[in-house]
């Protein structure tokens, strides 16, 4: 089969290490509903951080703008350095990206979703495989070893052939993460990964996600309900309302000893569940 | 029981005709799936101008009437456009036929694949997005093949639609089915009602099975596609060797 | 009962606490039926109006025939063509009235297959189903021939050529309108009809007040729907039984005139300034009664 692969499509995928991201003066707005107001925030190279909030609080959106399935307002976004939503003009100045840089720049960024999102016309391997050859160029076989041994690393390589509809919804979330793994992002992006999962199949997402952690290749930015895991894996954690960093700290921090009133009232809603 | 059946002179004619009709029908109907495709696709375009044509398109080839089109494909267009487009005078009927009905197919089938993409998860869309795939890639790897299943059953019903269009064809002078059984009408008339009825019968016959024939071919397909759908352990499964990947 | 499913829960007021303990009121708000909302009633009854107007008046006799001798130099010319918009009309009008006549058996000849093919006894179901089905899938085209022929064959029955064509347009269209009707009925959640049989309704309330009242919605943009359908296929019996519709207008001229391209450029046009209008109201009746579900 073909490729549509052009020359600046092709990125490496050898070892590009994590990447930084960094948010200056975000706006996002859905109509009049303001979900990001003037967001600034850090995220260094390999760091883990996880944003907590209320449901509606615009987490996820800083999730999705990043990963450019919302477009931002105003502000810019920087993956590894590099402008994500502008290019620099040669007097120095911003414009608008063209699709063809947002794509360049996306390519080190890769997203896991709530509910999944596999192709339920291919197979686990195929849905792990379809990004290196189509977009990375990388061959067949090349990433077909690569996938396999993504989907090992996930405690899956003997469903390697099954379709996302014979499989469990934590069976799914683990192709999911392969499949995200695939192009060996800097980044990776973690939208409640584990909310769509029935109590019992939580688990052995959490441990994959805990592999990835120790690894230390990628910059990991997650939004999770799941307290215990956050303090486990975070560096730092965002406690996120109404579009702006509430508060922000290590966990033992935010979570043991909130400064904010917004903070304590929102770990208290949480712990009663 | 046999009374219904003609003698072996007519059927060979009747045979003549529903072969053009079947090459009509091939004709009208890879022109309709390509303009099915593109215009459906182009109704979902982000290029407001490229929406505004299909947009026009359909509504023209879903409005007009088919046998209207004919005509004025078969009898004006040649006359007027037969200057810019040379290529247009002295086509047969049976190709100006077959365009007009593939036009009038093309406005029906892009409704059902905008509808059946409409009908693809958002999530899907995203999942494409967070993997780089380009908008082509997304389309032809990721949207369509998933389209396609939800794509077949009407598009079944509608190639039949197609398939009763193709007697149009006969008044304005092209040859098929229905101008094959005209020619015998005469021979049948001195018979009476009994004889134009045992025609007819038999022809109308003729067109049902060639209806089930479409029918039963889209329902292959649609089998197909579920099983490659549901379990894939033919040829193109990955060879699974757990040992060997299992300790990495 | 159902009425306080539209209505949402309004939180707890001062007043509500205020309300002396033992008295309770409650006014009950009548429920947004489709049918009863004057932005689908209106429209509706003036098409059905509209439709029976046609339906009665018939379009004045007479040839299809030009007062004008185009020149022979050019392939299009605009006067002519604006010339020949009279007659075009009166072959539309007959065009448009025929296909009403027509629909009017294909709706009641339908309900009655869809009966048939509903039935709980195999020996009627089955042939119902199999004649619906054979009449579907054959071209109407044929069918107009194949009436024709056989009147002409038929030494004691006479019909009209028009009368033929309101008979083959209603068989024909009476085997999608029974598909409507099913498909109607069938979209009526199973869930009703066993809330109908536990809350133990007789069979009069239970069609009219239930399973009508939710089937018609589905029903009835389908039926419009083919309405239009029926509509752009009518002219073919202007060329199978020469009724003098607008195909017929335009094959006259071509005749009398051998100026092909006017005439037929003209039905065309004429043609989607009434199924275009048609359509785009069918689609808003579809949006405005679609029915909502929990």
């Amino acid at each position: 089969m073909s490729t549509n692969v052009t020359e600046t499509d092709r990125t490496d995928l050898s070892d590009k290490g994590a990447a930084s991201v960094r948010f200056r003066a975000v706006d996002k707005a859905f109509g009049s509903l303001t979900v990001l107001e003037n967001l600034h925030l850090d995220v260094e190279p390999g760091e883990r951080v996880v944003i907590i909030g209320p449901s509606g609080s615009g987490k996820t959106t800083i999730l999705r703008v990043t990963m450019t399935l919302e477009h931002i307002d105003a502000g810019t976004i920087q993956v590894g350095g590099q402008h994500l939503y502008h290019e620099e003009t040669s007097a120095g100045s911003l414009k608008a990206a063209s699709e063809r840089h947002i794509r360049k720049v996306r390519s080190n960024i890769g997203m896991v979703f709530q509910h999944f999102n596999l192709f339920p016309h291919m197979s686990a391997i195929e849905n792990v495989m379809l990004a290196p050859v189509k977009v990375h160029g990388t061959s067949r076989e090349e990433a077909q070893h690569l996938g396999m041994e993504l989907l090992a690393k996930v405690g899956l390589a003997e469903h390697a052939n099954h379709t996302p509809g014979q499989l469990s919804g934590g069976q799914k979330q683990r192709v999911a993460i392969a499949r995200a793994l695939a192009t060996q992002p800097s980044v990776m992006l973690f939208d409640e990964v584990t909310s769509a999962l029935d109590p019992e199949l939580v688990g052995d997402v959490l441990k994959v996600l805990r592999d990835i952690a120790e690894e230390g290749k990628t910059t990991m930015m997650l939004v999770t309900h799941e307290m215990g895991f956050a303090r486990e894996i975070a560096d730092r954690i965002l406690m996120f309302d109404k579009g702006r960093v509430v508060e922000s700290g290590p966990p033992s921090q935010v979570l043991d000893d909130p400064q904010e009133d917004r903070t304590r009232s929102f770990l208290g809603a949480v712990a009663e569940h | 029981m046999e009374d219904l059946v003609l003698t072996p002179g007519q059927y060979a004619q009747l045979w003549n005709g529903a072969l053009a009709t079947v090459r009509i029908l091939a004709g009208a109907f890879a022109l309709g799936l390509f303009l099915s495709l593109v215009v459906g696709v182009g109704r979902l375009s982000e290029r407001k101008w490229v929406r505004g044509i299909s947009f026009g398109f359909v509504e023209f080839a879903r409005g007009i009437s088919s046998i209207i089109l004919l005509t004025i494909m078969v009898i004006a267009i040649p006359i007027l456009l037969g200057d810019v487009f040379p290529w247009l005078r002295g086509r047969s009927v049976a190709v100006l036929g077959a365009i007009a009905l593939g036009l009038n197919m093309g406005g029906y089938g892009a409704e059902i694949i905008r509808g059946s993409i409409l009908a693809i998860p958002k999530g899907q869309g995203e999942a494409c997005i967070a993997l780089n795939l380009s908008p082509t890639q997304r389309l032809r790897f990721v949207v369509l093949p998933q389209a396609l299943r939800i794509i077949l059953p009407p598009m079944g019903n509608l190639t039949i639609e197609i398939l009763k269009g193709t007697a149009l064809v006969s008044v304005v002078a092209g040859f098929d089915l229905m101008r094959a059984t005209q020619n015998l009408i005469a021979g049948m008339l001195a018979q009476g009602a009994l004889g134009v009825t045992v025609l007819f019968i038999n022809v109308l016959f003729i067109y049902f099975i060639l209806a089930q024939g479409v029918n039963g071919l889209f329902r292959l397909a649609e089998r197909v596609l579920d099983r490659r759908f549901e379990q894939r352990t033919g040829r193109s499964a990955v060879p699974i060797n757990v040992a060997a990947t299992a300790g990495s | 009962m159902a009425d306080d499913n539209h209505r949402p829960e309004a939180p707890p007021t001062a007043s509500d606490d205020a309300r002396p303990a033992g008295t309770f009121e409650f006014e009950i708000e009548q429920s947004h039926k489709w049918y009863r909302r004057p932005e689908v009633l209106v429209p509706v009854i003036l098409v059905v109006l509209g439709l029976s107007l046609l339906a009665v008046v018939e379009a004045p006799s007479g040839r299809f025939r030009s007062q004008f001798t185009p020149g022979r130099d050019v392939s299009f010319g605009w006067d002519y063509f604006f010339h020949l918009v009279p007659q075009m009309l009166r072959g539309l009008y007959t065009t448009a009235r025929a296909t009403v006549l027509g629909f009017l058996i294909a709706a009641s000849l339908g309900l009655v297959m869809a009966l048939l093919r509903r039935s709980e006894r195999p020996y009627v179901s089955l042939p119902a189903a199999f004649v619906i089905e054979f009449i579907r899938s054959t071209p109407i085209l044929v069918q107009m021939f194949f009436a024709q022929v056989l009147v002409r064959a038929t030494p004691w029955l006479t019909l009209n050529p028009i009368v033929i064509l309101f008979i083959v347009v209603g068989i024909h269209y009476a085997t999608y309108a029974s598909e409507a009707y099913r498909a109607g009925i069938n979209s009526v959640p199973k869930g009703q009809w066993e809330a109908s049989i536990a809350l133990n309704l007789d069979p009069a309330t239970k069609w009219t007040r239930i399973i009508i009242p939710q089937a018609v919605p589905n029903v009835l943009p389908t039926l419009g729907n083919y309405l239009v359908a029926a509509f752009k296929d009518v002219p073919i019996g202007d060329a199978v039984l020469s009724t003098a519709g607008v195909l017929f207008f335009a094959n006259t001229i071509r005749a009398d005139d051998f100026r092909p391209v006017e005439p037929y450029l003209l039905i065309g046009v004429g043609f989607l300034l009434v199924s275009l209008p048609a359509a785009w109201l069918v689609r808003r009746l579809e949006e405005s009664i679609e029915y909502e579900r929990d």
